[in-house]
């Protein structure tokens, strides 16, 4: 089961360090980060990738983003 | 799934700022202030004077930059359906970060916006305001990184997030219905300048215009100036940075075609030359941009998009000017205001004090 990390209700930077602390904690290699604006969602996804990880699947509903993410 | 945002992207960004770094210097050869084509900290300063929250007879004037960047960013997250209405995430500490903001920024005479502005037109001044900015945003970093924030927000009404909009739009019912007569220091019940910064500026229509285009660019590029050296020293990240290097660069050649670029540190428009007061200045407004997640500009397109809380902060602001011109704390081209030392200083500690005592791991 994959880590969720919600970072609903914050701006940046709060939700890219959320998303990073939760990459160098997980250990199997998945995680799941949901935000409710699309500037969270853009520096979620260019944050992780600078780490080598790679959005895999994003799921929009009600102006909120779930975003599955995976080390590449 | 999602269309592509062309403006998140490094080329957009830069793009972005080079077109703010452009029009903010043709602002000044169309009739705006030396080096303040764009100053978000000036302008609403201006308007607060206009309004007669403060009586310094030489910045009074509503600004159409400012409401067009609230009205800009609303019409582009209209379109791109990222309009949320949200709010409640600590709105009284958002409300006094901008007021200590403002008084910063008033000690510097100017924001991170005219600090870069500042530096393309030839400023060495604004050196000293910008080390104060990037330190006082490292400072922040500090308390983000050991669990500051500032609490959730919510979704709220819809018509929670038009205020601001609707109040932009109310200054601009205001301008035309009462508008600059020539000589005349009143019009209706707005106040005007007939000398100084606030008789500089260019033709209303203009201002409105550029200020909307740059409302709606920024809003779709997320362009912030704090953010820009915040991510920098959070993350090594260069993506908002490059959009400020791209003002920067840009701004300082169109200044150098229309022959606006003077270095030197005497005699420079609205500024003053106690470098330490600059530094300790902008210390304090970095500080409190970083705290409330972004500079005086990327609040105003947030409002714009829905946020209340940052609404919330540019009342702060506004009331702050208030309070800076009437209480002696705005420095002038003389130099720093009689009690401008004491505001700094209590400007820094509320800063501390809000950074130390909101975080998770604290509470």
């Amino acid at each position: 089961m994959a880590k969720t990390i919600d970072a609903r209700g914050f701006s940046c930077p709060q939700p890219v360090m959320m998303t990073l602390d939760g990459i160098s904690a997980t250990d199997n290699g998945e995680i799941v980060v949901l935000v409710d604006n699309e500037a969270a969602r853009e520096n979620v996804i260019r944050a992780a990738a600078s780490q080598g990880w790679l959005a895999t699947d994003i799921q929009s509903e009600n102006d909120e983003y779930r975003i599955t993410m995976a080390k590449g | 799934m999602f269309s592509k945002n062309y403006f998140v992207t490094p080329w957009g960004i830069i793009a972005v700022g080079i077109l703010i770094g452009i029009f903010a210097a043709l602002l000044q050869k169309w009739g705006n202030p030396g080096n303040m084509g764009i100053c978000v900290a000036c302008f609403e300063r201006d308007i607060a004077g206009a309004l007669g929250l403060h009586r310094a007879a030489v910045v009074q004037y509503i600004r159409p930059e400012i409401i067009g960047f609230v009205l800009g960013s609303l019409i582009s997250s209209l379109l791109f359906k990222e309009f949320r209405s949200r709010g409640g995430s600590s709105p009284i500490v958002r409300y006094m970060l901008g007021v200590f903001a403002m008084i910063g920024a008033l000690v510097f005479l100017g924001c991170p916006w005219r600090a870069i502005l500042r530096l393309a037109g030839g400023d060495g001044n604004a050196i000293f305001g910008l080390l104060g900015l990037i330190t006082g945003i490292w400072i922040a970093t500090f308390f983000m990184r050991s669990g500051y924030d500032l609490g959730r927000s919510h979704k709220t009404y819809t018509s929670a997030g038009w205020i601001l909009p609707i109040t932009m739009l109310g200054f601009l019912v205001l301008l035309l219905l009462f508008p600059y007569v020539p000589g005349q220091d009143r019009s209706g019940i707005l106040f005007y300048s007939i000398k100084g910064p606030g008789a500089m500026h260019a033709p209303l229509i203009v201002s409105l215009a550029i200020g909307l285009g740059v409302g709606f660019l920024a809003q779709r590029s997320r362009f912030c100036t704090m953010g820009a050296f915040r991510d920098l020293i959070l993350f090594r990240q260069v993506h908002l940075f490059l959009g400020v290097m791209a003002l920067l660069i840009a701004a300082w050649i169109t200044n150098f075609v229309a022959g606006q670029f003077h270095p030197g540190f005497e005699n420079q428009p609205v500024a003053h030359t106690m470098a330490f007061w600059n530094f300790a200045g902008m210390l304090v407004a970095g500080m409190a941009f970083a705290l409330a997640g972004g500079c005086p500009g990327r609040q105003l397109f947030m409002a714009g998009e829905g946020d209340g809380d940052a609404a919330v902060f540019c009342l702060g602001m506004i009331t702050g000017a208030g309070l800076a011109h009437n209480f002696g704390l705005a420095s002038s081209p003389k130099g720093i205001g009689p009690y401008g030392v004491a505001a700094v200083v209590i400007g820094f500690l509320f800063c501390l004090f809000i950074g130390f005592t909101m975080r998770r791991k604290a509470a």
